[in-house]
């Protein structure tokens, strides 16, 4: 730390928020131990650590739904020993979720005033929408909003949604802004437009704590980055000296040796496992895909949320049906009624949305890693408990997942392990193609690395391995060759001397790389 | 058997002792022997319906399946001459069919399963009632079919034959449920459908498998019905009978959401609501206060229930809590 920068900024601007020594215990762990951080009025924070690592005690803690053991709390002078949620709102603390929290089937205005509409006068107190109208418009100006007021929430883009999430903080004359993993699920463009709502934010003196895995849009973004470790304080990094690899070593309290283990030398291309001619996804029934994955690579598969990838992934597992084209894996035609057909034929799906689609949170890990493959544990079409919890134990151990006994119920465990027991169910089967939509969203960097390792593993095994992502360092350290989608077409394919964030990024927008 | 079932198990007993220490008739073999007859016909109806709401789903037209297929079974047999054991396979048929359309209306055109078979609700009462010229079906004086009122209506030791019918319907049913590939697929899609789909699943199929065995099963306890008042009027036959299977299965610890619930638990919550029944006769509470008292008994019993879940999770914390303030000062 500096200590001549902090001496110098806080002669001029009192910080508007201060946290001293806190500490909070839940039975069993110390989430938080003597942890100080402070936050000055139009600066904007970069907050990093593995999953774990007592980033979302903090925000309970901010937010008003827990009060710490010990410690001092102090908002805009006022020192507190700990905050309800109605006085974090009331000292202009405002979240912006991971989750979003907006009601979609009600429009923009309606959204950023619930419960704070303002009323005609009269008995019956209806909504004033006119007056409702003409307060939402300046706030969605403020972050740059490029759609109106009455628009549905449904149609918008999920960064369009933060973007009401933001204007809703901004409605109540928020001072801090906690952005609590924005662009986890935002595409790149989407994802610059919401950093310059932070640039904006920070114009108007509105603090911003931003909290994010990606790391190099903490760095782009960042005055000043506060790296958590197991709860406590591993450093601070100033605005200078916030690059990836310290802040990687303060996360993890080393260097990592290599960023990702890059394949080494380009492989000779096995034969094509599953392709594409001319599909057609029911989101672009006008535009026809091909697209060959190979066995043994790694295909990576880039592109805008919403060009389209999430949607040929469900033709190629069954759950849609293609309005046209034909598939067909290892050279014959391959007609897919349903999921169940896709997992008959070896193609096996580790969908974007975990909780949803992923794995059943009530079922044990036992039972979630059987039931794609449930016959086979079974005699005479009884469940046979042991050969559940066989087959179950060697994925356990085989993917490192972390749980009490195979018999723990999936719902308890982190993300990370979530991701593994997903993988796990398809492992136990003998995968021919496997495709991943997302698999490291919301995953700390170790269980990234194992899952990185595991897809190459398979790859090496003779898999084919296709790979939805929006984390532009995985698609490029990761994958073999890049496919890259734009409004429901793919727009090229990368060889790996190709591969660059540009050419990646001019492939998405549709344009032709260098 | 689970805390819930075992809990379930005490109430009918405690409630047992009750009414036997106030009206001793409670335990006469002739009351319970008609008590556990009603168990057997509205058990078998309620497993069926156990089974469709396992998957999240719901079957509101049981009442008027047991109304419209027990007027053509006592027309089949009585009326048209045909010989019962052909009338029996023909109404389980129509049973399996109207439960297969229930269920294909609702995974393949992906109607709400409230719409359809409250629809069917509808039809089928006035189908029922159109088929007799709102008239009442019954036997004419002195016929008689010897095996089929023995297997129905008749006893073995006493015991009553649907009651004993109940007994290895609900043995097959629990494996079914309990032990089965097909179980686990039950239970899977009630918890979550995507997911299930995800896993590669058929869940339309499973779903479309839970409503054709509640169709054949409350076909054969509407045959079972028809045998034990051996006259039907259609308007009122069988009115309200899928509210006391939905009841049943809600006592038995069945969630509507889905994915919830034991076969133990769906017949001890029938034993309990006929023991109510019976209770209300012997105690002498006007019989039109009996679906007050059972809506009373219901809904203290899902309130304590849930309380209960509450009040556990709470001790469960402050223990935990206690032990790490125990092991933080040993150290």
């Amino acid at each position: 730390m500096n200590y001549s920068d902090t001496s110098i900024a806080a002669s001029v601007t009192a910080p508007f928020l201060s946290l001293e020594n806190v500490r909070k215990t839940y039975p069993g762990v110390v989430a938080l131990d003597g942890f100080s951080m402070e936050v000055r009025p139009g600066e904007v924070i970069g907050l990093v650590g593995e999953n774990g690592a007592g980033k979302s005690t903090l925000m309970k803690i901010l937010g008003g739904v827990t009060t710490p053991d010990t410690g001092t709390i102090t908002v805009d002078g006022t020192a507190h020993t700990g905050l309800t949620v109605e006085g974090s709102l009331g000292s202009g603390i405002a979240f912006v979720h991971q989750e979003l929290n907006l009601f979609d089937n009600l429009d923009v205005a309606a959204n950023i005033f619930f419960g704070r509409e303002p009323l005609r006068a009269g008995p019956l107190k209806l909504v004033d929408r006119a007056r409702l109208r003409t307060m939402v418009a300046p706030l969605l100006k403020r972050v740059g909003a490029n759609f109106s007021a009455d628009t549905p929430v449904a149609a918008l883009s999920l960064a369009q949604q933060q973007m009401v999430e933001i204007a809703k903080a901004l409605s109540i004359k928020a001072r801090l802004v906690i952005l609590d993993e924005p662009t986890s699920s935002l595409p790149l463009a989407e994802t610059d437009k919401l950093l310059d709502v932070i640039k904006a934010l920070k114009a108007d003196g509105i603090s911003v704590i931003f909290i994010s895995h990606r790391l190099h849009e903490v760095e782009r973004v960042a005055d000043r980055v506060i790296v958590l470790r197991d709860g406590m304080l591993a450093g601070t990094l100033q605005k200078r000296d916030i690059n990836h690899d310290q802040m990687v070593k303060l996360m993890i309290g080393r260097m990592l040796k290599e960023r990702e283990k890059a394949s080494e030398a380009a492989r000779a291309p096995g034969a094509v496992a599953l392709s594409a001619k001319a599909i057609r996804t029911p989101a672009y029934p006008s535009r026809p895909v091909d697209l060959d994955v190979r066995r043994g690579e790694i295909l990576g598969l880039a592109g805008l949320v919403g060009s389209g990838r999430t949607e040929l992934a469900r033709v190629f597992f069954g759950i849609d049906g293609s309005l046209g084209g034909a598939l067909e894996r290892d050279g014959k035609p391959l007609v897919l009624g349903s999921a169940a057909d896709a997992v008959a034929h070896g193609i096996f799906l580790v969908p974007e949305d975990r909780k949803l689609t992923g794995i059943l949170l009530d079922l044990s890990i036992a039972q979630n890693i059987s039931l794609p493959n449930l016959p086979a544990h079974a005699r005479r079409s009884l469940v046979s408990a042991s050969a559940e919890a066989t087959t179950a134990e060697k994925q356990k151990s085989n993917l490192g997942i972390k749980a009490p006994s195979v018999q723990t119920r999936t719902g308890t465990l982190s993300g990370g392990n979530q991701q593994k027991v997903v993988l796990g169910k398809w492992l136990a089967m003998n995968p021919k193609v496997m495709i991943l939509d997302e698999p490291t969203r919301g995953i700390d960097i170790g269980a990234k690395a194992e899952i990185y390792g595991l897809m190459r593993a398979l790859a090496d095994a003779g898999v084919a391995v296709l790979m939805i992502s929006s984390d532009m360092e995985e698609v490029i350290g990761v994958s073999d060759r890049i496919a890259v989608m734009h409004e429901g077409q793919i727009s090229g394919i990368l060889d790996k001397e190709q591969f660059s964030q540009e050419n990646v990024l001019l492939l998405a927008v549709g344009k032709q790389p260098k | 058997m689970s805390k819930k079932d075992l809990g379930l198990l005490i109430l009918i007993l405690v409630v047992g002792a009750v009414v036997t220490a106030i009206n001793h008739r409670f335990l006469l073999p002739i009351n319970l022997a008609n008590t556990s007859n009603l168990i057997g016909l509205f058990g078998i109806l309620s497993i069926g319906q156990a089974f469709v709401i396992i998957t999240g789903g719901i079957e509101l037209s049981v009442g008027s399946v047991v109304a419209l297929l027990g007027t053509l079974f006592i027309d089949f047999i009585a009326v048209r001459g045909l010989d019962w054991p052909l009338a029996f396979v023909l109404i389980i048929a129509l049973g399996a069919i109207i439960g297969l359309v229930h269920g294909w209306l609702i995974t393949r055109l992906k109607l709400q399963p409230f719409v359809v078979t409250l629809c069917g609700l509808l039809i089928y009462r006035g189908v029922a009632r159109f088929y007799t010229g709102d008239g009442t079906a019954g036997f004419a004086f002195g016929q008689n079919f010897p095996e089929l009122e023995f297997l129905t209506a008749g006893r073995s030791w006493g015991v009553p034959n649907s009651f004993i019918a109940l007994i290895v319907i609900a043995i097959v049913m629990w494996v079914v449920l309990h032990r089965s590939v097909f179980g686990r697929y039950l239970y899977a899609i009630g918890k979550n459908e995507e997911a299930a789909k995800y896993s590669g699943i058929r869940t339309g199929r499973v779903v479309m498998a839970a409503y054709v065995i509640c169709g054949v099963l409350t076909a054969l306890s509407a045959i079972y019905f028809a045998m034990y008042t051996r006259s039907i009027s259609p308007a009122s036959h069988g009115q309200f009978y899928e509210l006391y299977a939905i009841a049943a299965a809600v006592l038995g610890g069945f969630s509507l959401r889905g994915g919830e619930g034991s076969l133990i638990g769906v017949i001890l919550g029938t034993v309990l609501l006929q023991e109510l029944q019976n209770l209300v006769n012997l105690l002498g509470i006007p019989s039109s206060l009996n679906f007050a008292v059972m809506g009373g008994v219901i809904l203290i019993g899902v309130l304590v229930d849930q309380q209960w879940g509450v009040f556990r999770a709470r001790r469960l914390m402050v223990d935990a809590a206690r032990k790490n303030v125990a092991g933080a000062a040993a150290e």
